[in-house]
């Protein structure tokens, strides 16, 4: 592995010259954590929010994944089946809070006419 | 060698579709465009779910997700998307804001995976190996939704082995529950409401037209 003085710099980039492992699993899932969560603080949209919050759950599952992968992290430090089976309850857990969510933008929408989530400070003190 | 290619290829393939649509998630305006750049980056995780060898994972996030949730959210966005509030904007101050807290969040995440991830070197060069003597693994999925785990092959015939751990029984039918909750909560949320007869009067306006029609003459 080369390791000049940008890659000491950068040690994210290091991974570009490095076989496919888990490191390069995680960057993506992070890079999809942070998209989400910027997408939740900057939408005003309510169902801008609610994608945001998908695109966390993605970067959360493939995270799992790739700890419990066979061929990637392989060893007595691998999830296994396991981090597949969490990240299935995770999909399903996904799919519920859509709905419920989905449920409660559509009965805002009918009592506010909106979906701006900055127009709902009916609970404001 | 062929093998490890391929899955460099189809891996920067993939990782590169859903990072690019993610961000574009982030960056653009419309609902309905939003909705599309996220099918996108949702296929394109559960391509790398096929990659990295969950097979029914991927089968299940594109099932789920792209065949069921983002159905939910386009109906969601067509049922709520009216007029000009579809696109609403926000402002650059709060642009500036999002930048700065994904940035230096970004910065955290990827020093974290730089000291936890490690090198794939050792493990990937065994992964042309683990493809090839890689068996699905849906029916071992399957067993431990049920309780059971089944054992690798190569331990079952040693000598009696530490108990396995329990399957995910449990779990599946707290999960099973769940869901059967949050789909009749959801339906009792997004219900029509029961109207009042003079919003009933709103609701119908050939009835109101011509009611008006009567009272007028």
């Amino acid at each position: 592995m080369q390791s000049g003085g940008f890659y000491d710099a950068l040690p994210a980039m290091n991974l570009l010259s490095q076989p496919i492992g888990p490191a390069h699993y995680l960057v993506v899932g992070a890079i999809l954590f942070t998209c989400g969560v910027v997408a939740m603080t900057v939408k005003r949209n309510a169902i801008g929010v609610l994608m945001g919050i998908e695109l966390v759950l993605n970067g959360a599952n493939l995270n799992f994944v790739a700890f419990g992968s066979p061929g990637l992290a392989g060893g007595p430090h691998s999830l296994g089946l396991d981090g597949q089976w969490i990240a299935m309850f995770v999909i399903v857990l996904a799919a519920a809070e859509a709905a419920v969510a989905l449920a409660i933008a559509l009965c805002f929408y009918r009592n506010f006419a909106t979906v701006d989530v900055d127009r709902g400070e009916e609970l404001h003190g | 060698m062929d093998i490890t290619l391929w899955h460099n290829v189809f891996f920067f393939l993939m990782a590169g579709v859903a990072c690019g649509t993610a961000l574009a998630v982030v960056l653009a305006g419309n609902v309905v465009r939003m909705a599309f750049y996220l099918i996108t980056s949702l296929a394109a995780v559960a391509g790398l779910f096929f990659l990295a060898g969950a097979q029914f994972l991927g089968a299940m996030q594109l099932m789920v997700y792209v065949g069921g949730t983002l159905v939910l959210l386009a109906f969601g966005v067509m049922l709520t998307a009216r007029g000009p509030l579809s696109s609403m904007r926000t402002g650059g101050g709060q642009w500036v804001l999002a930048a700065l807290l994904g940035g230096s969040l970004l910065a955290v995440l990827l020093q974290t995976v730089v000291q936890v991830g490690g090198p794939g070197g050792e493990a990937a060069s065994t992964l042309a190996a683990a493809e090839e003597t890689q068996s699905p693994t849906t029916a071992q999925l399957g067993l431990g939704l049920l309780g059971v785990r089944s054992q690798p092959p190569g331990q079952a015939l040693a000598r009696p082995a530490p108990p396995p751990a329990p399957g995910y029984l449990l779990v599946f039918e707290i999960i099973s529950v769940h869901l059967l909750v949050v789909l009749v909560g959801a339906a009792y949320l997004a219900r029509a409401k029961w109207r009042r007869p003079e919003r009933l009067v709103i609701h119908h306006p050939p009835l109101a037209a011509s009611q008006q029609l009567t009272t007028d003459n």
